[in-house]
């Protein structure tokens, strides 16, 4: 349904550098990865950028045919996977600058051509990421349900009006304890990650499995944190919600900076 | 780095809410790779607000497509932005009441259009009145810190995405303030 144009485009992962020991670790991270649509993963070099490119179908990543795909969900999983994968197979090596899914060009020449013209942003934020990794940082909080409170057991005396405000009082306790816990680890993952940590992202609270899983995510934020303190950063975190009762911290981690990319559009300098 | 893979303690690990041995769980890479990352706009051109729409409707995905699936989480085959079937899926009722809407609609237009003509007055534009309405009918209420629940973010996901927009817009300038 597409023209030969279309037959073969070039999906690139990330940026990294192309100085020698940089594209040489970056190649012999590639070397055993297969990318979106399984294909391997090559650089493409252009003065002192290069960028991770792997072929993919026309008739799969053509603007039409991408935006049905970006829709189905399975389609996307294994996508998002992929192209994650090859980011961090990178950043296990060399510094690396993520781009956005579905980053998709003509051919490779079209690709070498963006990274001549952004070479001065990319240079810019490779060396802002330097030996840093990125962690997510996540504070659940097991809220007691806002409906009824429990009913009393089958055994119980019946219930007076009495008991039951008793009963509603002592339950609307228990939620505002536990939101005042999940504030305090806020508070202290906040704290901790002070003297250690050189940049945060907000990222928005993940929502969905309340249904299902114990625990509403109260705050879903990522950290730059430079790799000598990476460790001591984790532990940290780990430990900040230890004696906070119905309230835990989840850290996730290292990852490739992605969350600390935005300031290239422009518009937003640091 | 020595191991890409993100590893956890074991009382984290213990505490996962996915059960997954790895932190890097579907959720966690979406908003990575759909909401951040650098944007480059390529040869093949996607439409952000695309992207934008389908990260505020991943939220909704947490643990894994499996997962949501089990929960009841299936947006993807109701939702009209999404899914070009969907409208066929709307149910009788909802559809039946859409028409009875505009026709009382159409109604009230018409009678206003006549009284207007017996008073020698201009008509009154039917489709802003509706409009109007429409939006005082959505005003959204306070923005609760809390996390919503899924059944609230189904019925008013809608209207969300304004708000959300809005709250990028914040988030945005508090990660500045932060820097």
């Amino acid at each position: 349904m597409n023209g030969p144009l279309l037959s073969c485009l070039s999906y690139a992962y990330a940026v990294v550098r192309s100085s020698d020991p940089a594209a040489q670790r970056a190649q012999a991270a590639l070397a055993g990865v297969r990318g979106v649509a399984d294909a391997p993963v090559t650089l493409v070099r252009s003065g002192a950028v290069a960028a991770a490119v792997s072929a993919v179908p026309g008739e799969e990543f053509a603007e039409g045919a991408l935006k049905a795909h970006l829709e189905d969900l399975d389609w996307l999983e294994t996508t998002a996977r992929s192209h994650h994968l090859v980011i961090e197979t990178l950043a296990a090596r060399t510094t690396v600058l993520p781009l956005r899914l579905a980053t998709v060009y003509l051919d490779d020449s079209r690709v070498e051509r963006m990274l001549v013209e952004r070479q001065e942003d990319f240079t810019a934020l490779l060396d802002r990421f330097d030996d840093h990794v990125e962690w997510g940082v996540k504070v659940y909080a097991e809220i007691p349900a806002a409906s009824d409170p429990a009913e009393p057991g089958p055994s119980a005396p019946p219930d007076t009006g009495r008991a039951y405000l008793r009963r509603r009082r002592q339950h609307r306790q228990a939620r505002e304890e536990t939101w005042r816990a999940a504030e305090e680890a806020v508070r202290r993952t906040e704290q901790r990650a002070r003297g250690l940590a050189v940049e945060r992202a907000r990222h928005r609270p993940q929502q969905g499995t309340l249904a299902r899983l114990p625990g509403e995510n109260v705050t879903n934020d990522a950290y730059l944190v430079p790799r000598h303190a990476a460790e001591e950063f984790r532990d940290r975190m780990l430990h900040a919600a230890d004696d906070l009762p119905g309230v835990r911290v989840e850290v996730t981690g290292p990852w490739a900076p992605y969350s600390f990319t935005a300031p290239l559009e422009g518009v937003r300098q640091p | 780095m020595t191991e890409p893979v993100p590893t956890r303690s074991t009382p984290s690990r213990a505490l996962s809410p996915y059960g997954e041995s790895s932190g890097a769980n579907l959720a966690d890479i979406l908003e990575r790779v759909l909401d951040k990352g650098i944007v480059i706009v390529g040869d093949i051109k996607i439409n952000l607000l695309d992207i934008e729409l389908l990260t505020i409707k991943l939220r909704l995905l947490v643990a894994s497509v499996d997962k949501a699936r089990e929960i009841g989480i299936d947006w993807w085959e109701h939702d009209p932005a999404l899914s070009s079937g969907a409208d066929r899926q709307n149910s009788l009722k909802e559809q039946n009441e859409r028409l009875r809407a505009e026709v009382e609609e159409l109604r009230r237009k018409v009678e206003t259009s006549e009284r207007a003509e017996s008073a020698g007055e201009l008509p009154e534009r039917g489709s802003g009145g509706r409009r109007r309405a429409r939006e005082t009918d959505r005003e959204p209420g306070t923005e609760p810190r809390r996390p919503r629940r899924r059944k609230d973010d189904a019925e008013d996901r809608d209207r969300n995405q304004d708000r959300d927009r809005d709250r990028d817009r914040d988030r945005d300038r508090d990660r500045d303030r932060d820097r």
